[in-house]
């Protein structure tokens, strides 16, 4: 190909470019735009055309990222490849593990206030939160075969997807109409409720102020939420009112974002109670809204076993979301949360653990329902256990020279930890005080009575202990159940304290 | 071949078995009278009462005893199955002498028949033993073909989505200058920030509501081979619903009853009853305080038995099992590399765990294997120390494409790459596989090569709660570190004995040969509609063995109208769309059981030609499969194989359907 070809080739291409250019809509615009600018300011469509081709050399470009990464060769990634050693998937089991595993009461038979272990032993059961017995009831028994001849076990779906059925809706409308609140909605699980809608309404940028020792599904909910937690001590309100001034007063220039208190109505691991009608008061001062968790509080305080706000007279329409537990005192399954529709049909299509797991089996939804109508309707439920929790008490807080019990009066989670001083004047670590109180517990079965510990919170993996946060006390977890008359109670309640005397005045304590 | 001649039910007394178009008439007859909601739980705590039965003494006895029950279930007598009449079943069920009632025996027992027709809506009963599939892997494993609509569908989607777009932002402009009351929630409220933000909330209250009637809707009753919805309407735009009061019967294809389990009749329901009467309905603790009971470690072992792997543990709920699973074996320093489209509770579980979290494409196994050589030869960002671990996780069964995990590769890639594997079997257990042990058993892979195997035990064993299963010192550890374990109620003694019934029913232990005709019944099924749907011409996402068969709607607008043309014709299906799903790609679900006959199946084929043709549903261009198998194998003209759509007419698609199941589906 000679020259001149090649120039009448390039010749040709350029004319079939401007004629097709020319029948581009819109290109004599830009055409006189780009003559007229020329004339007048040469410079400026020189800028512009730069301006253009950067943008096109930067379009093109492929993205980049932050990251420096070092260049390696297909060789060498092999060689590293083959090199690389991951750590086993969990840890060697420790004696310690091996122990535990070992010693996990296993219940032959039906759970009750004297069960059967699989070692063959009856003991009395102060370690499981059937309260009123109500796992005993022959007309729940009842109840609940005829639902399961109706319904079947599982639901087979979630309940956005036909597993929504009318005793859910039920159990809802039994749950709100108990707490007298407008609306509520019913998880498969309690332990993933609060986990679940702590993040369905608190996102990135706003703004957690939570008590220090809320359990650890709570503490879980507020970590997968990301928004910014202030802590305060434990149910102190004048250092809870301290942060809230703190966090309005550094707030006060920003955008205005969602601001939640966070705390137990009863607190799973220490076992006192809120002081409601002040949160209330200083949550509308200062215009933060109150999620509380009566995990452990519904089903036990109040005359008919409304929880917290029943026992302290308050409205529970003040409260924005109370979380409950209809597997614990109710003995069915599942957890709850209340408050108005709007809070209520957010949950609905936004809480991770309600939309994305399969409903409430409807046998325990019914048996939910029944056991709430049976606290409204047989107050004197509640006042039984509260004498036996009174009997037991009396065993063990004044008369125990060794554990005080934290809880509530009315709690009938009785939580046994050493007395400080006792700490103190023997110099007992935290692991001490465990391995401690794991004796009383294992001297406690050995006199056949059942009881636990509490269990503190599993750390992640490659935390740092000093980022480990609250944990709690070493304890023993004393259930109390109105499955046992006032004498058995009183009965079991010596042999723990006897226990707790036998194990610290033991030789390898004592010293 | 999948056809077996075990038939467990061969014992079926003449005289309560009606023919198989009997069968057929009643199934369109509703099978319980409609009530009010007003005597609804009067009805169901008082007007049913339990069947007298003889008092079992152990559970155990009194499962082998319910054999009887199952008998009057599922397959009527069949000619070819005489053979298998000398199982041990019948000697057994006769020594019981259940059926020996007192009152004088009639040729025709209403009660029994109503009895009978309610078990049918639960578990419908085999039409024939042709009726089988056995779900193993055959061949190489490939990525299903995904068909495309014609451009036009794409375009007016997108269109669609503006449109609503467009008018919802107007709806809005005006709402809140002239019914501000109404739109006084997107607003600050006296110094409260609102509880939703109108952004996050647009999409629910502009797009969702105008669809929110397809979505929850209640229901009452087993979720069986037909489920009863509560008729409900809405006078304010789907933002409230109320109760009409009565109910209708729509065939289910909504549930995750993969294996028909979902019964209030049968050996599994017999043996929660007993259950119940013998443990109450809970164990009232968190399984290291005293919630632990001897069937939670029954259950454990049966469960490690049937997935293949030494030990396991049980949890009350399938999503926590994952939200805690992950903390204790990944955290700080270690990567996981997750599937693009895994459920929310192994995104949840992840965040928890502090572990970096990298996605790859949807079962992409080029695009994890540049991910691992990145990784591994990189280590970790700024400091670049090697990761501690790297887990790969990813599920077996995913539960909106239908696809399945590519195991095989995995495996290939984790012997090479030395991270570990975690297989989320939510939708694979019971589903897949010839033995119904999840995608190991599906792929002859032996489960010792995957290190945790989670699944849940909702979907095909028709109970509730999840697993995690893995070597002995794995399970030990996670026993005293498992957050759910410590914290969360331990699984309900019902609930544990349905899982111990369907899992000895699935292996065989109990009434055997009903476990595998599930199986195989499941399969078939499965097989069946989705080869039905792509000679329809319908585009159908995932593997060929899938019991979840998503079918492509595109445009929004026909999501609600697909789900009302099908209740209208008595069929409830589950639609999904964005953000569920990509932006364009929105569908109709359906979930397969092994309770549909393959007269059901039929119906549902009606329904879908019918409201395919009315809604323009039918784009496949017949690259996906679907096409005449003797054109298939015509000679190819000119080097060119034209591949023509499949629009075949229903009558056809039945004729051909049982037989072309036997072969590959395209």
């Amino acid at each position: 190909m000679d020259l001149h070809e090649m120039q009448n080739t390039v010749v040709r291409l350029f004319n079939d470019a401007n004629a097709q250019f020319h029948k581009m809509p819109g290109s004599a615009i830009i055409l006189r735009y780009i003559k007229s600018s020329y004339q007048d300011d040469p410079v400026r469509s020189a800028i512009e055309l730069f301006l253009f081709l950067f943008a096109v050399r930067y379009m093109l470009s492929p993205s980049y990222s932050t990251q420096k990464k070092v260049k390696l060769t297909e060789e060498e990634i092999d060689e590293l490849v083959d090199e690389w050693t991951p750590e086993p998937l969990v840890a060697a089991t420790t004696p310690a593990d091996e122990i535990e595993n070992e010693k996990r009461a296993v219940l032959v038979g039906p759970t009750g206030p004297k069960s059967k272990l699989s070692n063959g032993r009856t003991v009395t059961n102060l370690a499981s939160y059937n309260f009123y017995n109500f796992v005993g009831n022959e007309t729940l028994k009842e109840k609940a075969i005829q639902t399961l001849r109706t319904y079947g076990v599982g639901p087979c779906g979630p309940p956005g997807f036909y597993g929504t059925q009318d005793v859910h809706m039920k159990t809802e409308a039994d749950v709100a109409a108990h707490l007298g609140v407008p609306a509520c909605i019913i998880y498969a699980q309690s332990f993933s409720t609060i986990s679940s809608v702590i993040p369905s309404f608190s996102k990135r940028g706003d703004i957690i102020v939570a008590d220090k020792a809320v359990n650890f599904s709570t503490r879980k909910g507020i970590q997968i939420s990301r928004s910014t937690v202030r802590w305060y001590e434990h149910n102190d309100m004048e250092d809870l009112e301290r942060v809230l001034q703190k966090v309005t007063k550094e707030q006060a220039k920003k955008p205005l974002t969602r601001r939640f208190i966070i705390t137990e109505g009863m607190f799973e691991n220490i076992g006192d109670v809120s002081d409601l009608p002040k949160l209330v008061e200083l949550k509308h001062r200062y215009k933060f809204r109150l999620i509380l968790d009566e995990t452990w509080s519904y089903g036990v305080l109040g005359r008919t076993g409304r929880g917290l706000t029943e026992a302290q007279n308050v409205d529970a329409r003040e409260i924005d979301m109370i979380i409950g537990n209809l597997s614990g005192p109710l003995c069915a399954a599942g957890g709850f949360c209340a408050g108005t529709e709007e809070v209520v049909e957010h949950q609905r299509i936004s809480s991770a653990s309600y939309t994305y797991s399969a409903a409430l089996p409807a046998l325990l939804s019914t048996t939910a329902s029944e056991t709430i109508s049976m606290l409204q309707e047989q107050p004197e439920l509640l006042t039984a256990l509260r004498d036996n929790i009174k009997a037991m008490r009396a065993q063990l807080d004044p008369r125990s020279d060794w554990v005080r019990c934290t809880s509530d009066v009315d709690n009938p989670i009785m939580i046994l930890t050493l007395k400080p001083e006792v700490v103190a004047s023997k110099g007992w670590s935290t692991k001490d005080q465990t391995q401690l109180l794991q004796d009383a517990v294992d001297e406690c079965l050995a006199n056949s009575v059942l009881v636990t510990r509490l269990k503190a919170y599993p750390q992640g993996l490659g935390v740092n202990p000093r980022d480990e946060g609250w944990q709690p006390t070493p304890a023993i977890k004393v259930c109390v159940t109105s499955g046992l008359t006032k004498k058995e109670t009183e009965k079991a309640g010596i042999t723990i304290r006897h226990a707790i005397t036998k194990v610290v005045k033991s030789n390898k304590w004592s010293k | 071949m999948p056809t077996r001649t075990i038939n467990p039910f061969a014992t079926v007394s003449p005289s309560s078995t009606p023919s198989l178009d009997a069968l057929n008439e009643k199934k369109e007859q509703p099978r319980r009278s409609s009530f009010t909601k007003g005597n609804k739980f009067t009805s169901l705590f008082g007007g049913n009462t339990p069947r007298t039965r003889s008092e079992a003494t152990a559970l155990r006895d009194a499962l082998v005893a319910q054999q009887q029950a199952l008998l009057d279930n599922p397959s009527p007598q069949q000619q070819i199955n005489t053979a298998s009449i000398s199982l041990p079943t019948i000697n057994l069920t006769g020594a019981t002498g259940e059926k020996m009632l007192a009152e004088p025996q009639t040729l025709f027992n209403p009660e029994e028949a109503r009895r009978k027709a309610r078990a049918d809506a639960q578990f419908g009963p085999i039409g024939s033993q042709k009726h089988r599939y056995t779900s193993t892997f055959e061949g190489e494993f490939g990525d299903p073909i995904e068909d495309e609509p014609p451009y036009y569908f794409l375009l007016t989607t997108y269109i669609s989505y503006l449109i609503l777009i467009v008018f919802g932002h107007v709806r809005d402009f005006f709402g809140k200058r002239f019914r501000a009351a109404h739109y006084s929630h997107l607003a600050e409220r006296d110094g409260y920030a609102p509880l939703n933000s109108d952004f996050d909330n647009f999409y629910t209250r502009r797009l969702k509501m105008r669809i929110n009637d397809c979505f929850s809707r209640p229901t009452t009753g087993v979720p069986g081979r037909f489920i009863t919805l509560l008729d409900r309407k809405s006078d304010d735009g789907n933002n409230t619903f109320k109760l009409l009061g009565t109910t209708t019967e729509t065939l289910n294809m909504s549930s995750y009853n993969y294996l028909g389990f979902a019964q209030s009749e049968g050996p599994c329901a017999d043996a929660a009853e007993q259950a119940v009467r013998k443990y109450g309905v809970t164990m009232a603790s968190s399984r290291t305080d005293a919630g632990t009971s001897e069937l939670t470690i029954e259950v454990e072992d049966l469960i490690a038995r049937f997935v293949g792997k030494p030990a396991s543990m049980v949890f009350s709920m399938g999503f926590v099992t994952n939200a805690t699973a992950f903390s204790t074996i990944i955290g700080k320093g270690c990567l996981m590399l997750s599937d693009e489209l895994n459920h929310s509770s192994i995104r949840f579980g992840a965040r928890l765990s502090g572990s970096m979290i990298k996605m790859f494409k949807h079962n992409d196994m080029k695009d994890l294997e540049r991910l691992l050589r990145e990784a591994i030869s990189q280590g970790q960002p700024r400091t670049h120390r090697p990761w501690k671990k790297i887990l790969v996780t990813v599920e077996g069964l995913y539960s909106m494409e239908g696809t399945m995990c590519n195991l095989p590769a995995l495996i290939e890639l984790k012997k090479k790459y030395k991270f570990n594997l975690f297989v989320d079997e939510a939708h694979s257990v019971g589903a897949v596989g010839p033995r119904g042990r999840g995608v190991c058993d599906y792929f002859g892979i032996d489960p010792s090569e995957v290190d945790i195997l989670m699944g849940t035990l909702t979907k095909s064993f028709g109970a509730n709660g999840g697993y995690l299963a893995a070597d002995q010192e794995i399970i030990d550890k996670l026993r005293t570190q498992n957050a759910a374990m410590m914290f969360a109620e331990s699984p309900t003694p019902p609930v544990l004995v349905q899982i111990a019934s369907s899992l000895r029913i699935i292996s065989g232990e109990l009434v055997p040969g009903q476990g595998q005709e599930r199986l195989q019944r499941l399969c078939f099924n499965s097989r069946y509609l989705r080869l039905g749907l792509k000679r329809l011409g319908y585009i159908v996402y995932g593997h060929d063995d899938s019991p979840i068969i998503p079918v492509m709607l595109y445009n929004p607008a026909k999501m609600p109208a697909f789900s009302h043309e099908m209740l209208k014709r008595k069929i409830s299906v589950v639609v999904v769309g964005y953000p569920a799903t990509p932006l364009v790609s929105s569908r109709a679900r359906f979930c397969i059981s092994a309770a549909h006959t393959k007269d059901d199946l039929d119906r549902m084929l009606a329904a879908c030609d019918e409201v395919g043709d009315l809604l323009q549903l039918k784009f496949s261009s017949g690259v996906a499969g679907g096409g005449d198998p003797e054109e298939l194998n015509a000679p190819e003209k000119d080097g060119l194989s034209i591949v023509k759509p499949p629009r075949w007419r229903l009558a056809d698609v039945v004729k051909r359907g049982v037989e072309d199941v036997q072969m590959a589906l395209n």
